[in-house]
């Protein structure tokens, strides 16, 4: 084994295991762990102490820009740049405006919520080391696994793989980079 | 017919998978289709599907080559079957929004294994809502026109129009809800990715799963967006159908021009949306064997939602008529005693009977739970709304302010072919779907099992 290897992958039986050695593991001080499951577990955040989402903040500014720029856009193109009444309205008629500036702002908003998504999530990413190891396939179907990466200060394989057993995993194994 | 079951004890959950599923017989239920060789059902329907998609394509390709003078349409009804296949499409497309979004926001759980199948649903349909209003401009080639798109004329759109509206309601609620199937489906075509037995699925589904492995910080990301995605398509399918309503309601022709249309159009969408629902869920569940998860109790609650909707619209169209004799105004009276015994009195009452009457058959519990009952229901349903439309589009328009110009309107074998082909295009995306996608969300199904919560030790409480 010449380069540091990516990490220790732990596999559990059920979701209650899972969320129990994420316990155990953010109790005793580490930090870059990370937990895997077919479906989203309620109460891992918690368990694995990490903080909230921040996509939100993200969404609201794109709806803001959706927003201003559908403003923008219609006073612009109605008041000044293509000045036509039409069936006796006012060149800036803003109660005609509503409608495009909510579909605008929640078009803007959608892109922020998905690609924020991706980009908090760093996806795509087609290569993994986790996608060389062929037991760790059964996590989008019925695997439920912990890796506990090298980068992590209290990280030591033979330590880090003892505790890992104690917390009730049935199989550990080291992961190359 | 099923057998009859006692009432409910509201005080228990009914369970939403059947059949004793552990995760992986999940997965391995949910991934046969896509893994198997299709079936001769599949083959000889997706054949029927491609035959009506060229008939639509013909259609389209002679009003391309002669204009839109193909269609019957002329003064004073000029809009005819092609607004009637837009509503009706689009209509269809909102109950997909609907169970996905709306339904996840009330914490209904049971929408998990019907919410993929009905996002596709409203995807394709409002593709086909497109292929409409593409046309239906007449010259094709110009319809980006129909953006704010800066040109050498430098001419722009009206803003104060409905129709403007409606185009940005329309694209935004497409690239809305494209989005959200997308995001709903990427975990389990990374499922499908790590079953994969051959290359090529591996490859091709690998990139579209764009590298998924469950982390949980991803899931907490994931599920923040998929919440947002659903608070935003909520007030989003709202506001769509009440913007097709404006094309309507803005204009001041009698049988149009009335407040009640944004709500009655709602309404008429999620009903018919849910009655298409149905009719696709009562084959798919069948024919791919999935009935654990779309059970019967799935198909009973979709029913009560349709008998809901429908009385909504019945009470619509009653309070239509009320008003237009309590208003006093003598063509709004008009349009509508000419509405139910003028020439198209015969679309209006077959309107009536299909759409107020039928559903009301769904109080009975007995019906609520016959499949045969439920899918010629929605199927009545579904031509009850068509004729909606229908009623609303061309009887107010074929009684013009000058009875010279009074026009009884027919359309041509044109606009005929092309609703019926518009269903080709339809089905032929959906069979594509049901062969190749994950058509239930197996991430979401495996989140409502009870073995799914962390406090679970084998047996119920």
């Amino acid at each position: 084994m010449t380069n540091k290897p990516f990490g220790l992958l732990a596999e559990y039986k059920t979701p209650g295991e899972l969320l129990h050695a994420a316990e155990r593991l953010r109790d005793a001080g580490y930090k870059q762990f990370e937990t895997y499951s077919p479906f989203p577990i309620h109460g891992m955040d918690n368990a694995m102490g990490i903080n909230d989402s921040i996509l939100g903040w993200i969404v609201v500014t794109c709806g803001a820009t959706g927003l201003l720029s559908a403003i923008a856009l219609q006073t612009w193109v109605s008041t000044s740049a293509y000045r036509i009444v039409t069936s006796g309205k006012l060149l800036f008629s803003f109660q005609a405006f509503v409608p495009v500036c909510f579909e605008l702002m929640v078009l803007l908003s959608g892109f922020g919520a998905v690609f924020g998504m991706f980009f908090l999530n760093g996806l795509p990413q087609l290569y993994h080391p986790l996608f060389k190891k062929p037991t760790f396939r059964t996590v989008t179907s019925h695997g439920f696994f912990v890796t506990v990466e090298s980068t992590d200060p209290r990280f030591s394989i033979d330590d880090t793989a003892r505790f890992l057993h104690e917390t009730g995993s049935t199989a550990v194994e080291v992961v190359e980079e | 017919m099923s057998v009859s079951v006692p009432i409910d004890d509201p005080s228990k959950r009914v369970t939403l998978v059947e059949g004793g599923h552990d995760f992986k017989s999940v997965s391995d239920t949910v991934c046969r289709p896509v893994e198997t060789k299709a079936p001769k059902w599949w083959m000889i329907s997706f054949g029927i599907a491609v035959s009506l998609l060229l008939l639509i394509l013909s259609m389209l390709g002679k009003l391309v080559w002669s204009g839109v003078g193909v269609w019957g349409l002329n003064n004073p009804v000029m809009w005819g079957w092609d607004l009637v296949g837009f509503v009706f499409w689009v209509g269809i497309g909102h109950a997909g929004t609907l169970i996905s979004a709306i339904l996840f926001l009330f914490r209904q759980k049971w929408r998990t294994s019907i919410n993929r199948f009905a996002e596709a649903m409203t995807v394709f349909a409002v593709i086909c809502a497109g292929t409409y209003i593409a046309f239906h401009v007449g010259r094709v080639w110009v319809a980006y026109y129909l953006f704010p798109i800066p040109n050498s004329m430098a001419i722009w759109p009206n803003f104060r129009s409905p129709l403007m509206w409606d185009v940005f309601a329309v694209s935004t609620y497409f690239t809305i809800s494209l989005l959200f199937w997308f995001v709903g489906l990427i975990p389990d075509l990374a499922t499908i990715r790590d079953r994969a037995t051959t290359k090529t699925r591996k490859i091709w589904y690998g990139i579209f799963a764009m590298g998924w492995r469950g982390a949980n910080r991803h899931w907490m990301n994931y599920e923040r967006a998929y919440l947002i995605l659903a608070a935003l398509s909520t007030p989003l399918v709202l506001s769509v159908h009440s913007i097709v309503s404006f094309d309507f309601a803005v204009s001041q022709l009698p049988g149009w021009h009335t407040t009640i249309f944004p709500p009655y159009f709602v309404a008429g969408a999620i009903f018919s949306g849910f009655a298409m629902v149905v009719t696709l869920m009562v084959l798919a569940r069948e024919l791919f064997g999935m009935k654990d998860f779309m059970t019967m109790h799935h198909l009973e609650t979709m029913n009560k939602i349709i008998l809901a909707t429908g009385t909504m619209v019945g009470y619509a169209y009653g309070m239509e008529f009320f008003m237009a004799w309590f208003s006093g105004n003598q063509y709004e009276s008009y349009a509508f005693l000419n509405r139910a015994f003028g020439p198209y009195s015969w679309a209006y009452w077959t309107m009536i009977s299909c759409n107020v009457i039928f559903p009301q058959l769904f109080w009975f519990k007995k019906i609520r739970r016959s499949i045969p009952i439920m899918f010629i229901i929605s199927i009545i349903v579904n031509i009850g709304m068509w004729f909606e439309r229908f009623v609303i589009t061309v009887t107010s328009l074929h009684r013009d302010f000058l009875p010279s110009s009074w026009f009884y309107y027919s359309p041509t074998y044109v606009e005929i072919c092309q609703f019926i082909g518009s269903f080709g295009l339809f089905l032929t995306f959906f069979l594509l779907f049901l062969k190749y996608l994950p058509i239930i969300a197996i991430s979401e199904v495996k989140g409502v099992m009870p073995a799914a919560n962390p406090h679970y030790h084998g047996e119920e409480h």
